[in-house]
Formats: structure tokens, sequence, C-alpha cells
């Protein structure tokens, strides 16, 4: 078949690339310019890569950055095994299923700023259901204003707590779409109820999980509400993660140039994280392939 | 390899509710090729899920050789089944995938490449035993599914449901073939379920036509082409099916409309017996035009079709509308056709079903 050439064919895109520039383009060069200038009223000066370089090496920020690196990566490495447990195990018909979907799928609905508060209140030593229980019933010493080590645990049972319901409603929805003979085939192949988990289950799952965990992490690299209504980023700065930090740059001291900066640093840090999740997961099967080498 | 018997199988899936299954008593021998063929809804994907053992009949047994399956788990039943879309472990290489129901069994490893060898060669896969199953076509996939039932030298049978579903056409006669050989290589006991009359009589040396829950018929594709045992039989199988007129009988002849047709004495007489509602029933194929100065029935031309080394005349005998299947060469004139209805392949039907 011939192929007509027909060159203003190009303007069919034009609507697509005006809507792009109005939601992300034009915002974006707003940050940009602020990035590479000094901007004082009317005045500007052209700083070129200055802000990138004080940003990069203020160590406050490269505190923070290290404490959302290892935030992201812990809720991840509890969420998305316990995501696919829970979806293992929940009912498949039945009012049963509506059920647990439901109480499941309740975490989700709660606004962040109202988690926050939640957990904040339960974990009072004075009033809090887990706080009161844990210091006068059990005699543990529990106090998230005082010792890092409870505050983190606290942040991230609550978003274990918040999330893990996400992976699961994926996962719940990734398993109802494997259709009856595959269980049927592996019944016949008598594989174990390990062999058809990873040889069924987890590939089928494969996408569903690419979505969640790309969710996942980009959501909670970003976290800002839950922790600072919960611990306001202390003891200290330990549960400062870098949203907060960003805002009290940018909000508080009006540092706008280095915020700049730094946003677009944040912002090139969470696409090139996704990125790579993305491109392993997508290559994990082709490599589990070269490690079975043909059964030989 | 087994020998497959249903004693008295019947199936409801409520209690008191209608058949699923009426009981029936089968037997069917090792080593054959069994295909279920049925519209759907007649329930011959519920009798192969007795055979594996995914539905437990209410009544009756299953019986492979001496031994009573009937509440033997899918697992411990030994057969292998092809599904009406592949069923393969996606992450696994093509080798993997067949070597997996032997290394469940914690079979020797030596022995699992050796047989999962023998069976690619067997199947044509030998090439991409190490290639990723997920990336092969429809057709290999299901080889992969065969192979999986066949690297078990014990199995007992193999079950296919509808396993041409997603296969290209111009693949289809390929794939029927290759089973064809299989079962001659191995000499298994393979049920095959479909609702497509050619894969069912091309692959199968018995057939049994299903309607309803109930087995009209259990036959070789001649039996079931020449001597339909019901109605529905005749009708489904051939393409057009049979020609069904209603007719009474007078000694020896049946008579349609008007028109006297020599019939059996024999079975003219058991159709008198039977009374109920009388049909002759004959294949177009087995009419034939009257010779020269021959008398024979006048048929009233409505159409003809041209369909290469044959043609198709449809017409009418008396107000009952027939097909006839003539040679290219036959003339047809204008005011009609005379024909003969042979005697030995005009048959009477009581009540739908094949009288004497």
């Amino acid at each position: 078949m011939d192929k007509t050439e027909y060159q203003k064919a190009w303007f069919m895109v034009l609507p697509v690339l005006v809507l792009v520039a109005f939601t992300a383009i034009i915002p974006l060069m707003t940050v940009v310019n602020y990035s590479i200038q000094d901007i004082l009223g009317r005045s500007a000066f052209f700083v070129g890569g200055d802000w990138f370089r004080e940003t990069l090496q203020n160590p406050q920020l490269q505190a923070a950055l290290g404490r959302q690196f290892f935030f992201s990566f812990t809720i991840l490495a509890i969420q998305v095994p316990l995501g696919i447990g829970i979806a293992l195990l929940m009912p498949k018909k039945g009012w049963q299923a509506s059920a647990v979907l439901i109480l499941i799928a309740m975490p989700l609905l709660i606004p962040w700023n109202v988690v926050g508060s939640i957990w904040q209140i339960f974990t009072r030593g004075d009033i809090g259901l887990a706080g009161y229980t844990l210091n006068n019933v059990l005699g543990v010493s529990y106090n998230i204003t005082r010792s890092s080590l409870d505050a983190w645990v606290t942040i991230i049972l609550m978003d274990v707590w918040h999330w893990t319901p996400l992976i699961a409603l994926l996962c719940y929805s990734g398993l109802r779409a494997i259709p009856e003979a595959y269980y049927q085939a592996a019944r016949i192949d008598r594989a174990s109820r390990w062999a058809i988990f990873r040889y069924i289950e987890l590939p089928k799952l494969t996408n569903v999980l690419v979505i969640g965990v790309l969710l996942r992490f980009m959501h909670s690299f970003m976290i800002y509400a839950e922790p600072f209504v919960l611990t306001g980023g202390g003891p200290g700065s330990s549960t400062t993660f870098l949203s907060q930090t960003l805002t009290t740059m940018a909000v508080a001291q009006q540092d706008l140039g280095p915020s700049a900066a730094f946003s677009i640093i944040y912002f090139l840090i969470v696409l090139a994280v996704s990125y790579v999740f993305y491109v392993t997961i997508m290559n994990m099967q082709k490599e589990r392939l070269a490690d079975v080498g043909g059964g030989k | 390899m087994a020998r497959i018997e249903l004693r008295n199988l019947g199936h409801q899936y409520a209690p008191g509710g209608d058949y699923a299954l009426q009981p029936m008593q089968h037997v069917w021998e090792d080593g054959g090729a069994y295909a279920l063929l049925g519209p759907s809804g007649c329930g011959k994907t519920t009798l192969l899920n007795i055979i594996s053992g995914l539905v437990a009949p209410s009544e009756g047994q299953v019986m492979f050789d001496e031994t009573d399956v009937t509440h033997t788990r899918t697992e411990d039943r030994n057969i292998g089944q092809v599904f009406q879309f592949p069923v393969i472990y996606d992450t696994m290489s093509v080798f993997d995938n067949l070597a997996f129901p032997l290394r469940n069994r914690r079979m020797d490893e030596a022995y699992v490449s050796q047989r999962v060898q023998h069976i690619a060669t067997m199947l044509g896969l030998e090439g991409a035993l190490n290639r990723r199953a997920k990336n092969l076509t429809a057709d290999a996939k299901q080889k992969i599914s065969l192979g999986r039932g066949l690297v078990r030298e014990d199995v007992s049978a193999v079950l296919f449901d509808e396993p041409l579903t997603v296969i290209d056409p111009h693949l289809k006669w390929q794939l029927r073939r290759k089973l064809r050989e299989i079962h001659e290589q191995l000499a298994l006991t393979l049920v095959y379920v479909t609702h497509d009359q050619t894969e069912a009589l091309t692959f199968a040396d018995k057939v049994a036509v299903m309607l309803a829950g109930q087995v009209l018929q259990l036959g070789t594709p001649q039996e079931l082409f020449e001597r339909p045992a019901h109605t529905f039989v005749g009708y489904f199988i051939g393409s057009p099916g049979m020609n069904f007129m209603e007719c009474t009988v007078d000694g020896s002849q049946a008579i349609v409309d008007g028109e006297h047709i020599t019939v059996d004495p024999a079975m003219a007489e058991a159709a008198r017996q039977h009374g109920g509602s009388l049909q002759l029933g004959i294949r177009p194929g087995l009419i034939r035009a009257a010779g020269e100065g021959e008398s024979g029935h006048r048929v009233q031309v409505h159409s003809v079709e041209d369909l290469g080394d044959y043609q198709l005349v449809t017409g009418y005998l008396g107000n009952h509308r027939v097909h006839v299947r003539l040679d290219e060469s036959e003339k047809i004139g204008s005011d009609g056709l005379q024909v003969v209805f042979p005697t030995e392949n005009a048959l009477l039907y009581a009540d739908d079903r094949l009288v004497g």
C-alpha cells in the first residue's frame, strides 16, 4: 500500500500540543524561570546553575533525601508482599467478597490530613488507644514526640495501613482475571500451591504490580500531610521528608530560587526512579528465562 | 492409557433439577479417539469435566479400567487436558513447560530431559525448546498444552475441550492432522469435545452426538452418516443435513404427500408397530436422478447451487422441501427433476428415532 504524503496532517496534533502546553509545560516553565534567575520584584538576574549547586550541597536537603528514599523503599518492601498476600486470602465470591472489598478499601477513602490526625490521637500517651495501652498496660515506653524510632515505626505503620489496600485491590482484580483453566491445568500437572503462585499468579500479576509499585513509589516519595500532622517532622528533623523541607524553604523562608531548583531536581528524581522501576520489572521476566537456560 | 467406562452416569447441578446429563452407560475403549459433538449447552463440556474430575457426578460412576475414579481428585487421575484457549506457564521456556508435570512428580532429570526431547520432536517443537512459551503462536501454545499431557507415559487419557477455537483456519487442519498422527503413534485414549462436525468426524474413530444432556448416538462417522439413530443426528451431521419428510406407511411403502416411496419391508413393519409420528429420512447425496425411462418422483426445483464438483438442488416433493445433491454432469430440466429414493437409503423414523 502506498502512503500518501500529507504534511498538513501535523496540524491535527496541534490541539493536544496546546493542551499539554497549558497543563504541563507552561507551569513547569515558571519553575524553570525561578531556578536559573534571581528574581526579586521586577528585577531578575541570570544566575545559571548557582541555585542547583547550592541545593545539591545543602546538607539538610541531602539528609531529607536519604530519609525519603529509606521511607519509600521500606513501605514498598512491606506493602507489595503484604498486598499480594491479602489479595490471595480475600474471598472470591458471594457477599463475603463484597464485604471484604469494602472493609479493605475503607482506609483509601480517608483524606491525608485526617489520617494524620487519627494516628496522632491514636498514639497519644494520655488519651490514645495505642499510646495509652503501650505505656500504661504493656509497660513499653512509647512516645513519638521523643523517640525518633517510635516516630518512624508509627509513620511506616500508618502508611502501610493507609495504602496496602491499594496494592491488595489491584492484585485482587488481577487474580480474578486469571481464567479457571489455568488452575485446572496446574492441578492436572500436580503443581504445588507455591508453584501455582510462582508460575501462574505472579506472572499474571506483573502488569498490575507495575502500576501498583509506580503509584506507591510516586505517592510515598511525595508524602507530606500525614507525617506533617502526625510528627511535624520531628523529633528534631528525624521524620522531615522532602516535601516538608521544600515547603519550609519556599513558603516559610521565601527562598524561591533554591526552591525552584530543588523542585526540578525532585521532579527528575521521581521520574528517573519510576523509569528504572518500570524497565526493571519489565526486564525481570526476560532475565528469569536466561537463568533457567532451557533446563539442561 | 485406560479404558473409560461410564456406569449409569448422570448429573444434575441442583438436586431434583433438570438433568445436565441424562443417565448413560458407555464404554470407551483404550486407545480409541472419541469425539463429543453437539450444540452449545448439550452437556458435552459437563461430561468432559466429569471425566477430568472437575465436576463430581450426582449419580453413577466413572471407571478408568477397573478403578472407580468417580471421587478421585483431578491431580490423581493422571489425565492430560487441552483447553479452549492455550494454557501455558508464561514465564517458563517451552522445555520447562513440558518438563513441569514430570518435575512435579519428582522424576529423574535425565529421564525428564529425554522424555521432553522425545515429545517435542513428535510435536514439532524441538526448535523452540529454549524459547519463552509466552512468545509463541497460538497453535504452538496448544501443542505445549498437549505436550504437557503426553510427556507422562502413563497418562490415562487426553481430553480436548474445543482446542482449535483460537487457531487460525489454515493451521487448524495441520494441528488436527498432528493429533491424528500422535494418536496413531501413541495409541492413547483421546476424548475431544467440539461443536464442529468436521473436526469431530475427521478426528475421531467414534463420535458421540449429544443433545440436551443425552448421547443420541455413539458411532463411527460412517454409521452417523449412513444410519443416523435420531433425526437430530441426521440433521446435525452432513451439509446440508438429512431430508426428513412426514409420512404414513402402507405395506412396504412410505407415502409422502401422495408419493409412494418403497422402503425396507422389515423397517416399514417396525414403523407400523411403533406408530407415533413417522418421518422418512434420506441423505441429499443418496438421492439419485432417475435414468432414461425409469419411473421416479417429481421434485419441483426451487434453486440450484453450483458447488464445484457437485450441484445442490433445493426443491419440493409435494409440500416437503428436499435437498438433492447431484453430480455436476446431471442436467436439470425446467419442468423439474425426476428422482429415485434408493430403498436401502430411505430410512424411517418414529418419534424422531430410527426404527428397525
